[in-house]
């Protein structure tokens, strides 16, 4: 029973999928029903496997040999971890499909839109349960392409086939170590079975994966590419950062933890810590409403690398439910908010608290939750961090100390700069003078807000008191103090009427250039001389032999072009020197 | 059975007498349904050797000279030939229903014979007539139904692969004649030939190969040919008749000279990943449609010699999977391109823009068969890129290691320019070119459709592919 449950998780959304592909574009009812009715019938089955799964099952059936014992198996390895996340992944697709059908009603390609969501889905589940690796690098990479196919979705945004196609190219990039190290893991063990290679240690292929992680999960230095998808419709920003994707890094990482040597999480330790802060300083000189939200996304995912990096995998998943909750959250309202004033600037909005109060209560809900203020859902589970990296610091984890110092301390600086920018954020569109006409969303895209932010207030109160995690300490109270402090700061400012937007900052210290003259630019100028000398070099030989040969042709065919006299001298004198020829050898012999 | 095996070369040959669309549109059909058919009752035979066909003919031809007329198929010879008879049933559909021509039409059949003779020849002289027969129909395909520059494309398809012919000759006389069999089971079981003859004889032949397949550098013939071929012309050079080339380095050069093979196999490995990356980088600044296309082929087909070059069973099963892979995806990537520079009578890339505003269905098609192209997982062409980068990291070593790391960049480059191709080609507003052009109409949604079920299924279920090679991969894995 858990087999099949296991596999209508992906398969029930894949098959949607398809059939939604098929759909004639206009045909927006039949494609809407189905694509809520796929995430429904997975938001149910991850429902029922989290109340069946109690321990690791696995099972599956062989794919293909591709000999050498590299045996590719379609099969499913069920952890109560796996169910969970299933879960989260099912609710917040189910609340992006009901969301869109409002968001984008006027939209003229709406059958292949929703088949995409649900092609997303399906993947992002595949990775969840999928007990092979090569099966879960099929979902990893397949989500991939969904998101370059929704982020391009809006055919208006002159911005957003290039934002496309950079999520999916740097990710891509990353993917080439995700490939190497799953092959090496694979080689290593005999066997792509998820199970057996995530349980042994191995310092390169770790690092390999973490190139995909990095990608995926927009880690520095490959993160570049998330700010940039916000081109894509918000619906799909809540599914990209909050479920999918950008949680499938951290996903993959717990899963295969075994893997993880002292060297690896180190370095991961590092990029998060790196990360973390980098994400939160960009986002606190955003404009865009949703680029606040996507390098918030940046840095909170960080905070779960973070986790993993000090030894409370556990921990790191808490965080991604909880802001898988809060961050849809954020995004549906930011969409509602966007909807009502027609425009993403934050410069545009104010004073929407009256106009746009169930927006409001739910964003207050989950900016909240982001800042980490008890009693919502964020402050327990980024709690549940901070006291692992001080534990790591104490007692030593399996990574090095120092990571853990590095972790920690980041990740309170962090705090503070979260306190800041979402104050700033909650500040600007819902407080000072009202700028325009708005009201609250309609009822399909008020629902979904309403529901989030029911778990992004109370999961971490529930997982709290169910005992998994130990009790607060002296480090909650430092933690909230200096996100209040953070968010004082925010708004002493803004009452000033004032606004701090550093260009560095407004620009995340100009990674995006640097990424530009590193890689981007020289790739292209190499593939231009390339381009050249092939033509040029390599088929200029070919074409210079057959122009050569000609050539030789024309002389020759001119030597043999003579008048009678010296033809017959030619002749004669050929004669004589085959005669003499003829003599000398006879002779000879 | 051994009546099939005649009867999938005879059909398409009488077809071809008739000169008309029609019958050829049958007599593809009926060679499609017969090759297929092949795969029943499958046995070993009672043979040990590497080569164990299920089905074989082997008649006396030329007594005085020893030749013998002998014909088989087995697991690794039997995609292909499905894959030959499917894109010739689907091109010959296609000039049925779009008014093409009936000698075209012939000649593709002409063509059929020769590419589905070299799978099922089991002689090595055979083998090189089947090699020759393609090489005449195809140059007048190109040069009689070709864009622009027809002519001098044609001169240089048909000379450039006449030198690899020309070494094909004396390497197979070099075999023969030392050997003292041409009868390839034979060859391939005992290896007679001492080690220099079989290193001689294996250059030889790979160089032929290579420039069939095409390796870098001997590949620049193949984007002029494939620009300028009719679209049914590209379909089936891309499709299949480059396979001939690294089926023959398998089968052949692999096959009878292993010990020649086992000292080429570095610098063939570094070739091919040499092609996987100039290809890459080549189609990174290319813009022109078709050659973009064909470019790319000549990176795909460097991952398919890759898996060769590694000389180990997963490599192999790379190799063929990636061939049959990209035969079905470039097969529908050409029929596509034809589409569209048929309605915009354009393939410049800058003046190409728009294509979703303007046609969505045959826009997401097109961005389907480049997906599929870059090798998305779950689609076709994941599976031989991947292994055969997994099967070079399988030889270890600094070298291998240096080239499956190298290859996998490729892989991430292909992503790079066929996403380049469509941000250039379908996003954005429609450009002038593409305003007002048709969706396809039924004749190219029949041929295409197929393709687009093969891409996925291939993709979905590997064994499709593999299952039928499996056994005769791992014998002959050295």
């Amino acid at each position: 029973m858990n087999g099949v449950l296991a596999g209508a998780l992906p398969a029930v959304p894949l098959l949607v999928a398809l059939v939604g592909l098929l759909l004639p574009l206009r045909a927006r009812r039949t494609a809407a029903a189905l694509g809520i009715a796929g995430a429904a019938v997975a938001l149910a089955d991850a429902v029922a496997l989290a109340a069946r799964v109690k321990s690791p099952t696995t099972g599956g059936w062989r794919l293909v040999d591709f000999g050498g014992g590299l045996v590719v198996h379609v099969s499913y390895l069920l952890t109560p971890a796996a169910a969970v996340v299933a879960v989260a992944v099912g609710t917040v697709a189910l609340a992006v499909q009901v969301y869109s059908v409002s968001y984008l009603h006027d939209d003229g390609r709406y059958p292949p839109y929703a088949a995409q969501v649900s092609l997303f889905t399906a993947a992002m589940l595949l990775v969840v349960v999928s007990g092979d690796l090569i099966l879960l690098l099929v979902g990893w990479e397949v989500m991939g392409i969904c998101s370059y196919l929704l982020i391009g979705h809006d055919r208006t945004l002159p911005e957003a086939p290039a934002a496309a196609v950079k999520a999916f190219v740097v990710t891509r990039l990353g993917d080439v170590g995700f490939l190497l190290g799953i092959a090496l893991l694979a080689l290593a063990g005999h066997s792509f079975d998820v199970a057996t290679a995530g349980a042994r240690p191995a310092t390169i292929p770790a690092l390999l994966l973490l190139a995909g992680v990095a990608g995926k999960s927009a880690q520095f230095p490959l993160h570049t590419w998330l700010p940039d998808a916000m081109a894509g419709p918000t619906p799909i920003s809540a599914l990209i950062h909050a479920a999918t994707m950008v949680a499938a890094g951290v996903y993959v990482v717990a899963r295969l933890y075994g893997v993880f040597t002292p060297v690896a999480l180190a370095v991961l330790g590092v990029i998060a810590a790196v990360t973390m802060l980098l994400g939160a300083l960009a986002a606190t000189a955003q404009l865009d409403i949703k680029r606040v939200l996507a390098w918030s996304t940046v840095s909170q995912v960080a905070y779960m690398a973070g986790g993993l990096a000090v030894g409370v995998p556990a921990a790191a998943l808490f965080h991604l439910l909880t802001h898988a909750a809060f961050k849809a959250l954020l995004f549906l309202a930011a969409g509602a908010v966007i909807h009502a004033v027609g425009s993403n600037l934050m410069t545009r909005m104010g004073g929407l608290r009256a106009a746009m109060p169930v927006t409001f209560w739910s964003m207050t809900v989950g900016l909240g939750a982001l800042a980490g203020l008890p009693p919502l859902s964020g402050f327990f589970s980024k709690d549940q961090i901070l006291a692992g990296a001080w534990g790591a610091v104490r007692h030593a984890g399996p990574a090095p100390r120092w990571v853990a110092v590095v972790v920690l301390l980041a990740g309170l600086a962090t705090v503070a700069v979260t306190g800041w920018y979402a104050t700033r954020l909650w500040l600007r569109v819902f407080f000072g003078p009202l700028l325009g006409a708005a009201h609250d969303p309609p009822a399909l895209m008020g629902w979904p807000i309403i529901l989030l932010a029911v778990p992004s207030a109370l999961l971490g109160l529930v997982v709290q008191f169910a005992g998994t995690f130990p009790g607060l300490d002296w480090l909650s109270i430092g933690a909230l103090l200096l996100a209040v402090a953070g968010g004082a700061g925010a708004w002493r400012l803004w009452r000033r009427g004032a606004d701090a937007v550093p260009a560095v900052l407004a620009n995340a210290f100009y990674l995006d250039d640097v990424q530009d003259a590193l890689v981007v630019r020289p790739t292209l100028a190499l593939a231009s001389a390339v381009r050249r000398a092939d033509e040029s070099l390599v088929d200029g030989a070919v074409e210079g032999t057959g122009g050569g040969a000609l050539g030789l042709g024309a002389l020759v065919a001119r030597w043999h072009r003579a008048a009678l006299p010296r033809a017959a001298t030619a002749v004669l004198g050929g004669a004589l020197l085959i005669g003499i020829a003829a003599i000398v050898l006879v002779g000879l012999r | 059975m051994t009546w099939v095996l005649v009867a999938v070369l005879a059909v398409p040959a009488v077809g071809a007498v008739f000169r008309s669309r029609a019958v050829a549109a049958g007599a593809a059909a009926i060679a499609f349904l017969l090759s297929v058919a092949l795969a029943t009752g499958r046995s070993d035979g009672g043979l040990t050797g590497p080569i164990r066909p299920w089905h074989q003919l082997d008649v006396s031809w030329v007594p005085g000279l020893n030749l013998r007329f002998h014909l088989g198929v087995d697991g690794i010879s039997y995609p292909l030939v499905v894959l030959t008879t499917l894109l010739t049933l689907l091109c010959c559909v296609y000039l049925l229903w779009t008014d093409g021509d009936g000698t075209l039409a012939a000649l593709l059949l002409v063509i059929e014979v020769g590419i589905v003779g070299v799978f099922l020849a089991l002689d090595l002289v055979l083998f090189f007539v089947f090699f020759e027969i393609v090489l005449l129909p195809m140059y007048a395909v190109i040069a009689g139904w070709g864009g622009a520059g027809r002519r001098p494309a044609a001169r240089k398809f048909v000379l450039y692969t006449l030198f690899g012919s020309v070494l094909l000759l004396v390497g197979v006389f070099v075999v023969v004649s030392r050997a003292g069999t041409a009868d390839l089971v034979v060859l391939s079981a005992q290896h007679m030939l001492p080690a220099d003859t079989q290193l001689a004889a294996f250059i030889l032949l790979s160089i032929a190969f290579a420039v069939k397949s095409p390796l870098w550098p001997l590949h620049t013939w193949l984007p002029d040919a494939h620009t300028e071929a009719p679209t049914v012309g590209s379909v089936i050079l891309a499709g299949v008749l480059l396979k001939m080339g690294t089926y023959g380095l398998l089968r052949v050069a692999v096959g009878v000279l292993p010990d020649g093979a086992r000292r080429v196999a570095p610098v063939l490995g570094v070739l091919a990943v040499t092609a996987i990356l100039v290809g890459g980088l080549v189609c990174l600044a290319q813009t022109e449609l078709k050659r973009l296309i064909a470019y790319s082929s000549v990176g795909h087909m460097g991952f398919v010699l890759l898996g060769i070059a590694t000389l180990t069973a997963t490599g192999f099963e790379a190799a063929l999977i990636g061939n049959v892979a990209h035969g079905i995806i470039t097969g529908l990537l050409f029929f596509l391109a034809g589409a569209i520079k048929d309605r915009t009578h354009t393939g410049d890339l800058s003046e190409l823009g728009g294509l979703r505003e303007t046609a969505p269905y045959l826009s997401g098609i097109l961005g389907y068969a480049a997906i599929a192209s870059l090798g998305l997982p779950g689609l076709a062409g994941f599976w031989g890129e991947a292994f055969a980068v997994i099967a070079a990291l399988r030889r270890g070593g600094p070298l291998w290691t240096v080239l499956a790391v190298l290859a996998a960049l490729g892989g991430a480059l292909a992503a790079a320019y066929f996403l380049r191709l469509l941000y250039r080609v379908t996003h954005g507003a429609a450009r002038p070119a593409v305003v007002g052009i048709g969706e396809p109409v039924p004749g190219e949604l029949v041929a295409w459709a197929p393709l687009v079920v093969l891409a996925l299924a291939v993709g979905l279920v590997p064994a499709l592919v593999l299952g039928v090679a499996q056994t005769a991969v791992q014998v002959m894995a050295p």
